[in-house]
């Protein structure tokens, strides 16, 4: 009885309980700390255990559809709206059941480390709080078929991630790296929404399925894609628009930073729905195709050339983000570009899409992994110039093996997760170009050769007199790398169940415009 | 800085009817344009005179910013279990559990034109007090963290 | 013709403010200056979803005595209003982050603070 009403209502229940959670937090505040931790580990563990049976929903069952506010939650289509969608309809297909996993279990595990690694702080509840809002907000964009809906999902998960990114004041850097954020954010979003206002304007529906069924691809609308897909891409932190990137991700706790990269996966997420479900066969192929790959190849080589001379290891990593977007850029960029061709699609499009779906959720893991070791050496010594540290391997065994798992996953050296996701791109990308093949390996190696240089600062070398105090981070803080690390190895060692079970899905959805579309409207 | 006395004395006048014209906004959302977010706005506008007209210390003695805070945070739960509310009941999330059903809200809505019903729209009119909650208290919490702001700069 | 005209007349204010938002934010060099040219844009927004609803010949959907005939679906005002209250939530919140800068570096201008570079 329970667990069918429970089932019924997971989609609502993925945003009112980390939402709910949110707003408890000012209140449980006063109660004490353990009455806190144990409230925001009741809400992770909560989310989690939601987002994680919603996907599995999704993928034994196919498309869940839930719509807010009508007499029961499937009817899409009330008998007297003529047809129309009028409510917001929650729309979680294999694509976005993949999002919520990527998200449910990376945000359980920072929540776990942030226990620890914030428990210094001040002003914890209103961490948490936005931290949860963070949460929802990226829940909320990648689970919503409805295209307002995403815009205000899109804005709470910028504002809490920009309020996030500023907690840490530090003499102001972190302010000013948050006003940045706060202000692109703002501007994107309102492009978003004038994009929007264009869409309804033309086609009275917000619907995406609705709107996609209606499409006329007018110069109106051409308008409004690239005032759609250029600040998502933003988001995303494709270059050249990726600026705001390193001064984010440097300055927000560590904790949040493996979050923002999730966050803006789920930028990454609207574009591709954009692209492939939105607007569909209307697009020229080839010329979109196109524009993703150029986006992903400038991404992937521009991040990594910016990241080898930085003497930061956030910031570092934070190119080294930008220039892993770029994979996921490529691959299906490679699938959009062969989409119209039956034949290219069905040899080597799909695995390219399959490749860069993996990257997405292999990357939010890896680098997730890495950004938390990160602030595991800095909550210990303090610092996070390359050049002041090093010989951090004596005191801190684990925190440097989990730092070695993710190191050498983002390089994509077997048997990590990263080495898997990129031989789907390089088998699949050298059979439609072999030139932007050849660029994918050389990134990886030079990012393998600045992996090998901070390894080397930071944990090798004799034991230093400053890092004498230096001990092994506290277990809650291991435990959190310790669940990202286990899903690193796991998906390396085995990754063919990953890819049946959740990319294959994904990838099938992303292409079957005609499925959503008649998810909603009926097979109209 | 202190304003003069008639400034004062004018503001603490106004300051009641801010607040019952913001109520006023709030309860009659669901048949008038407004709601809970205009409403709470009116109800924090309240919050501002006083801030412009006073000395800051003197208008956190009256209104103090914890209980801001907690206003916010039970708007907002509010709004959330009165949601949650209709999974209960058969219906979907935000599933309007309360129209038609007797109780306060509960009256049935007349067709046609008609001078409207204040007892009718079930679960909105709930939804406008958490939201107006909200809004007063974000607000007013607002204001108070951004002119205690230029306090500490006068100094 | 006059009609027509005046009807095109939302759409070039949206068109002047967001040119307005946007000279302001490229050429000054405070932050709440710039700040204050995010604002003229979301209203730029705000009035262009509100001019998109706008239906010739219907009323506003209250029932409060209204008279008989079409009425227009305000479902573009009800987004206004969406955004309207989020527009609210981030100004409030970049110009609690301008404060902070303000005290931490002691200036607004965006020339002296960036400190974040590379």
């Amino acid at each position: 009885m329970m667990d069918t009403f429970v089932m019924r209502h997971l989609p609502a229940l993925l945003i009112a309980v980390p939402l709910l959670a949110a707003f408890v937090m000012p209140l449980v505040g006063g109660a004490g700390r353990v009455a806190r931790n144990a409230w925001v580990l009741l809400g992770a563990l909560a989310t989690s255990a939601v987002g994680l049976a919603l996907a599995w929903k999704v993928l034994a069952t196919g498309t869940v559809l839930y719509v807010f506010g009508a007499a029961a939650p499937h009817v899409a289509l009330p008998m007297d709206s003529g047809g129309i969608p009028i409510r917001i309809i929650f729309q979680v297909d294999a694509l976005s059941a993949l999002m919520v996993v990527i998200a449910s279990l990376s945000s359980l595990g920072i929540t776990i480390y942030s226990l620890a690694a914030e428990s210094k702080q001040s002003g914890l509840e209103t961490f948490y709080a936005m931290l949860f809002l963070l949460v929802a907000g990226v829940l909320g964009m990648v689970s919503t078929g409805d295209l307002f809906n995403f815009f205000v999902f899109l804005e709470i998960s910028s504002l809490a991630g920009a309020a996030l990114v500023a907690y840490r004041v530090d003499k102001g850097v972190a302010v000013e790296a948050g006003l940045k954020y706060a202000l692109l954010s703002t501007l994107g979003a309102l492009a978003v929404l004038t994009a929007i206002g264009i869409l309804i304007g033309q086609y009275n529906a917000l619907n995406l399925a609705t709107l996609a069924s209606r499409m006329q691809f007018t110069t109106l609308d051409k308008l409004a894609l690239v005032l759609l897909a250029v600040p998502l891409a933003m988001k995303c932190g494709a270059v050249p628009m990726h600026f705001w990137t390193p001064d984010a991700y440097t300055t927000a706790p560590s904790s949040v930073t493996a979050f923002l990269v999730v966050s803006s996966q789920a930028s990454l997420y609207g574009l591709f729905r954009i692209l492939f479900t939105l607007y569909g066969p209307l697009l020229s192929w080839a010329t979109f195709g196109w524009f993703l790959i150029v986006l992903g190849v400038l991404s992937m080589f521009v991040g990594v050339t910016m990241a080898i001379p930085q003497k930061d290891v956030k910031r570092l990593m934070a190119y080294h983000a930008v220039s892993q977007t770029g994979y996921m850029l490529l691959g299906v960029g490679v699938g959009l570009a062969v989409l119209g061709n039956a034949d290219a699609l069905a040899k080597y499009g799909k695995t390219a899409m399959a490749g860069g779906l993996f990257h997405i959720i292999n990357h939010a893991m890896y680098k997730g992994l890495l950004f938390l070791t990160a602030g595991a050496v800095f909550y210990r010594a303090g610092t996070r110039n390359l050049n002041k540290l090093g010989g951090l391997g004596h005191d801190m065994p684990w925190t440097m093996v989990c730092f070695m798992i993710g190191a050498l996953a983002i390089a994509g050296v077997p048997p990590f997760n990263g080495f898997a996701s990129k031989l789907l791109i390089y088998e699949s990308v050298f059979r439609f170009s072999p030139f932007l093949s050849i660029i994918a390996m050389i990134v990886s190696i030079l990012t393998l050769a600045s992996f090998v240089k901070v390894f080397h600062s930071m944990f090798l070398g004799p034991r230093r007199a400053e890092f004498a105090a230096v001990r092994e981070v506290p277990a809650p803080m291991l435990a959190g790398m310790a669940l990202l690390a286990v899903f690193v190895v796991a998906a390396g060692l085995a990754p063919q169940p990953f890819i049946d079970r959740l990319i294959q899905p994904a990838v099938e959805a992303l292409v079957d415009r005609a499925g959503y579309v008649a998810a909603i409207l009926g097979g109209i | 800085m202190k304003m003069t006395k008639i400034v004062r004395t004018t503001a603490d006048l106004f300051f009641p009817f801010c607040l019952v014209f913001g109520l006023y906004v709030v309860v009659h959302g669901h048949l008038t344009p407004g709601g809970g977010f205009q409403g709470g706005a009116v109800m924090a506008t309240g919050t501002a005179l006083l801030l412009v007209a006073r000395a800051y210390d003197d208008v956190t003695g009256r209104i103090r910013k914890g209980a801001m805070k907690a206003c916010e945070a039970t708007g907002l739960m509010l709004f959330l279990l009165a949601g949650l509310g209709g999974l209960f009941h058969g219906r979907a999330f935000l599933g309007n559990w309360l129209a038609q059903a007797g109780g306060l809200f509960g009256n049935r809505v007349e067709l046609g034109a008609n001078a409207g019903d204040l007892y009718t729209g079930g679960l909105i009119p709930l939804l406008n007090f958490g939201v107006g909650i909200e809004v007063l208290g974000g607000l007013t919490v607002i204001l108070l963290y951004m002119l205690s702001g230029i306090k500490e700069e006068k100094k | 013709m006059s009609s027509r005209l005046l009807l095109a007349l939302p759409y070039f204010t949206v068109v002047v403010l967001i040119v307005l938002g946007l000279a302001v934010m490229l050429s000054k060099r405070n932050v709440i200056k710039i700040l204050m040219g995010v604002c003229l844009m979301e209203s730029a927004v705000n009035l262009f979803l509100v001019a998109t609803g706008y239906r010739h010949d219907a009323v506003a959907p209250i029932f409060t005595n209204v008279p008989a005939g079409p009425m227009a679906l305000p479902t573009v005002q009800a987004l206004t209003l969406t955004s309207i209250v989020i527009g609210v939530a981030t100004s409030a919140m970049m110009l609690s982050f301008a404060m902070v800068i303000y005290r931490k570096y002691g200036t607004t201008d965006i020339q002296k603070i960036q400190k974040l570079k590379g």
